[in-house]
């Protein structure tokens, strides 16, 4: 047995933090493989090394595109560009060559759709975090993000309890790319928007450092694997938009008033445990391969930013915000932008323009306020 | 009092806790014996979880 005086610098080592949050994450993920099925147990490991990655080697999405437009920094985007492109490229010949075990994550294109990664984008640049962005944040303290996410998932349950009624302002059918040359035509538009990047960055910045390599690496690794263990794409926004569910069935709603809420699938999510739910279990994940990172760099001791009245305010707004517009997108920079451009479909490309052009006006509206840079 | 990490990391814990009480309260008991094959992929079924992208429940 260790003793407290021996306890306290046995937790001060790195190694040991390492191998302590690894053990756990273990003897959770097999916890859950046992209680709900093994398939959830790996999905759980899948989301951890996610978070980890995300925030242990600074992978991700909002941060790279503010870089990108602010200080014409493109590392972090060639990364993602990089990164999507591993994925497209062992992707598309499974999805062909498995059409009915694997999925992709397809969704139409519509005035709603786009109006909602408009809006999405704005969102994701007043709270520096999107859908992952923002879990990964929640788990790592960001106190701005804990306080954010709840109101995210409320906004994705809303959204998705109003979906029916967007989509019917005009919507086209799914439109996809697949086989060979499904997947040139998204190497090519992957290929342009890296060329974009590399124009648009300033010369010196040009070099993607060695640790963005290795995450987009993994990222795109977990994110296979993902699809072979659950059949579908990486996700976030349902799951959100789910837990805020329980919370309204728990409290004595009724959601069955909403088509999409009374559909049988969704019904099935709803009275079922969340840790046989692949977004859900994907993003506890993420949250806690964050928190295990930022505990074992000591970084919990760290004191929180002032908030001031703009902060609070902005966090709920665009919180709420970031939920309800990427149900009306169908997805946000995960299941929409990386999983839906990876897997052919042709929203995550307008997803993509929509929300980077409202970044630009996220970053505008960000120094109005002056939230600072 | 100075706020650390620490303390946000704790109400994020109060929160997620209150997420499992809700789903504990509406939830069928997990039964693992009916859980799906560890792979997807070869398993000959077809993938049965939500994702943001579904369009089912939206008259489309």
């Amino acid at each position: 047995m260790i003793s407290s005086s021996k306890a306290a610098p046995l937790l001060a080592s790195r190694s040991f933090r390492i191998s302590l949050c690894a053990t756990i994450l273990g003897i959770v993920s097999i916890a859950v493989a046992a209680s709900a099925g093994p398939r959830f147990g790996l999905l759980l490991l899948i989301g951890g090394g996610m978070g980890a990655t995300l925030e242990g080697l600074g992978f991700g999405f909002a941060g790279p595109w503010r870089r990108l437009i602010l200080v014409r920094n493109p590392s972090g985007f060639l990364a993602q560009i990089m990164s999507m492109a591993l994925v497209a490229l062992v992707a598309f010949p499974l999805l062909e060559g498995h059409p009915t075990e694997l999925t992709g994550a397809h969704a139409p294109v519509g005035f709603a759709m786009v109006a909602g990664a408009y809006v999405f984008g704005i969102c994701m640049q007043l709270l520096l975090g999107c859908g992952s962005g923002t879990l990964v944040n929640a788990g790592s303290g960001n106190l701005v993000a804990i306080l954010a996410l709840p109101f995210f998932a409320i906004g994705s349950f809303l959204g998705s309890f109003h979906l029916s009624w967007w989509t019917s302002l005009g919507s086209l059918s799914v439109i996809t790319v697949s086989g060979t040359n499904g997947l040139l035509f998204t190497l090519a538009g992957l290929g342009v928007l890296g060329g974009l990047a590399i124009l648009i960055g300033e010369k010196r910045k040009l070099s993607v450092p060695p640790h963005l390599w290795c995450a987009a690496l993994i990222i795109a690794a977990l994110a296979l694997l993902h699809l072979v263990v659950a059949g579908q794409p990486w996700g976030v926004v349902y799951g959100l938009g789910l837990w805020a569910a329980k919370g309204v069935i728990a409290v004595g709603a009724d959601v069955s008033l909403s088509s999409f809420w009374s559909a049988p699938a969704h019904q099935t999510g709803l009275y079922s445990s969340i840790l046989t739910d692949v977004t859900s279990l994907t993003n506890l994940g993420l949250m806690a391969g964050a928190a295990f990172v930022t505990f074992c760099r000591g970084g919990f001791t760290a004191s929180q930013q002032t908030l001031t009245p703009t902060i609070w305010v902005s966090s709920v707004v665009a919180g709420f915000l970031l939920g309800y517009s990427s149900r009306l997108a169908f997805g946000c920079n995960v299941g929409a932008f990386f999983s839906g451009i990876t897997t052919g479909s042709l929203h995550g490309w307008v997803w993509f323009l929509c929300a980077f052009a409202g970044s630009f006006a996220g970053i505008s509206i960000r120094n109005r306020l002056g939230m600072g840079r | 009092m100075m706020v650390t990490r620490w303390h946000a990391v704790l109400l994020l814990l109060v929160m997620m806790a209150a997420v499992f009480v809700a789903d504990a309260m509406s939830s069928a008991p997990l039964d693992p014996y009916r859980a799906p094959p560890l792979f997807a992929l070869g398993s000959g079924k077809a993938p049965s979880g939500a994702h943001c992208t579904v369009v089912v429940g939206t008259d489309m």
